[in-house]
């Protein structure tokens, strides 16, 4: 649906979506990046189950959480892309782990 | 409708009393006041409490003990008539222990309490780390947790749901609940009162003053001086969690919902609603003391409320000598007061004066004896 308008160049990084190595752009907006996915969901909502997708992009609607890193409910649209990130969609709520 | 009677404040506390009251028959008005008040009833943390209540005063012991014992009916009653659920769990609940010193000290004062009751065996246990570990299966406990005190009849309900409900319940008996309607004034006029709100003036044969912390004021024009002072508390809510603490914790709880609420502070800064980010780190350090894997929840918000506590912190209730028809009822723990509030008081104030039974709560316990 959505698609780059420029090509990265130099900036050409390889990230992970639920590991799946895709193309983005150091710098870029992870959301932007989740949202050239042909599933451009990032998370499930704890509440109803519904996917859910980046839709701010301005850090308040808080729609586009994902874990990052080993983060959880980070919000991908405040998050840079980096070289060899690490990204897992959401489902529901959350499992504490130790 | 010229109402029976008037309660004089829409949060937890009047909220339940309107209800009982309208149970009863009454004709009751219920008036909130500005959305800028002071709103306890909208910060509360939502326990159904009663281990560690009451220490010196063995009547609010037994309050607490018949509330507790009538929450299950109370909720049963007030969801039937209002539609909402309020997620009233009562299973039992935890105050965590750090340290040997934490739970002889946690034990000790249980002891001390449970001394000051005669009423037979202890409804509360100390557990140790092994039988806390029993209790709560998916919880790794941070190394320096104990125990804790296991209550056996606490429990914890939804607060907001709560106020919610009891403001339906009162509406569909036939109650009206008027927002905005701050009581700038009462005069007793004859056997009625006239309740100046705004420009109106509001007449009724007899009212309840619940109004919080602007109780001092209404109360002193009907002749009873009601001493208050505001304790902040702040609370921490994470986002929603897979459920992992089925029971609720003081000061540490999941909801419903899911989501785990931890408070609170004890601050003496007046009346000052501020969050601060000193709060927020002492109760995320304590809460990860006790469960470290909530060290990588999300914090979705921060709020802070203001108790309403008298000088002994225990509640007033009281009937005007000098206004006949008159009555005041304030606390800090109108959650768990909210079944006495609705049966009990409700049913002696509707019957027109207050049973020997809740003598020690008026505030005469405040009056400096006369020097001789």
């Amino acid at each position: 649906m959505f698609r780059k308008l420029h090509e990265p160049g130099a900036d050409a990084v390889t990230i992970y979506i639920d590991g799946e190595a895709v193309a983005a752009e150091a710098g870029e907006s992870l959301a932007a990046a989740l949202l050239r996915q042909p599933e451009a969901w990032t998370r499930t909502t704890p509440v109803s189950g519904s996917p859910r997708a980046p839709y701010c992009l301005m850090g308040v609607c808080f729609e586009c959480l994902a874990e990052v890193d080993g983060i959880a409910s980070v919000q991908t649209c405040l998050t840079p892309v980096k070289a060899g990130m690490r990204v897992a969609r959401q489902q529901g709520r959350r499992v504490l782990t130790a | 409708m010229r109402p029976d009677i008037v309660v004089v404040g829409a949060g937890t506390v009047g909220a339940a009393i309107a209800y009982g009251l309208a149970v009863r028959g009454e004709r009751v008005l219920l008036l909130d006041g500005g959305d800028g008040d002071f709103r306890a009833a909208r910060a509360n943390f939502g326990l159904v409490w009663l281990q560690g209540k009451g220490l010196g005063m063995p009547a609010y012991q037994t309050l607490t003990r018949r509330s507790i014992g009538s929450w299950q009916g109370f909720a049963d009653g007030l969801e039937a008539r209002s539609d909402t659920g309020l997620c009233y769990e009562q299973n039992g609940g935890l105050a965590f222990c750090l340290g040997a010193d934490g739970f002889e000290k946690r034990q000790g004062a249980l002891q001390r309490l449970h001394n000051q009751w005669d009423g037979g065996e202890p409804d509360w246990e100390m557990v140790d780390r092994s039988g806390l570990e029993r209790l709560l299966p998916k919880v790794t406990l941070g190394p320096d947790v104990t125990g804790a005190s296991f209550g056996h009849r606490d429990g914890h309900a939804n607060p907001l749901r709560l106020l919610a409900a009891l403001h339906a319940a009162v509406i569909r008996l036939g109650g009206l609940i008027r927002s905005n309607a701050s009581v700038r004034e009462i005069v007793g006029s004859g056997t009625d009162f006239r309740l100046a709100v705004g420009d109106e003036v509001i007449v009724a044969p007899r009212i309840v003053i619940a109004a919080g912390l602007g109780t001092s004021a209404l109360a002193r024009q009907v002749g009873l001086d009601v001493p208050l002072r505001p304790e902040r508390g702040q609370i921490l809510v994470t986002e929603r969690l897979d459920p992992f603490l089925p029971l609720p914790g003081s000061g540490l709880r999941q909801t419903a919902d899911g989501t785990v609420m931890i408070g609170a502070t004890n601050e003496d800064v007046g009346y000052d609603l501020s969050t601060t980010g000193d709060a927020a780190a002492r109760l995320s350090r304590k809460a990860v003391l006790i469960v470290p894997a909530l060290a990588g929840a999300g914090l979705v918000r921060q709020w802070a409320g203001l108790r309403v506590l008298t000088p002994d912190s225990y509640p007033i209730y009281a009937q005007s000598e000098s206004h006949p028809g008159a009555f005041v009822a304030v606390c800090h723990s109108g959650v768990t007061l909210a079944a006495f509030h609705a049966d009990g008081l409700a049913a002696a104030i509707a019957a027109g004066s207050l049973p020997d039974a809740l003598s020690p709560f008026h505030q005469s316990r405040f009056d400096v004896p006369q020097a001789a």
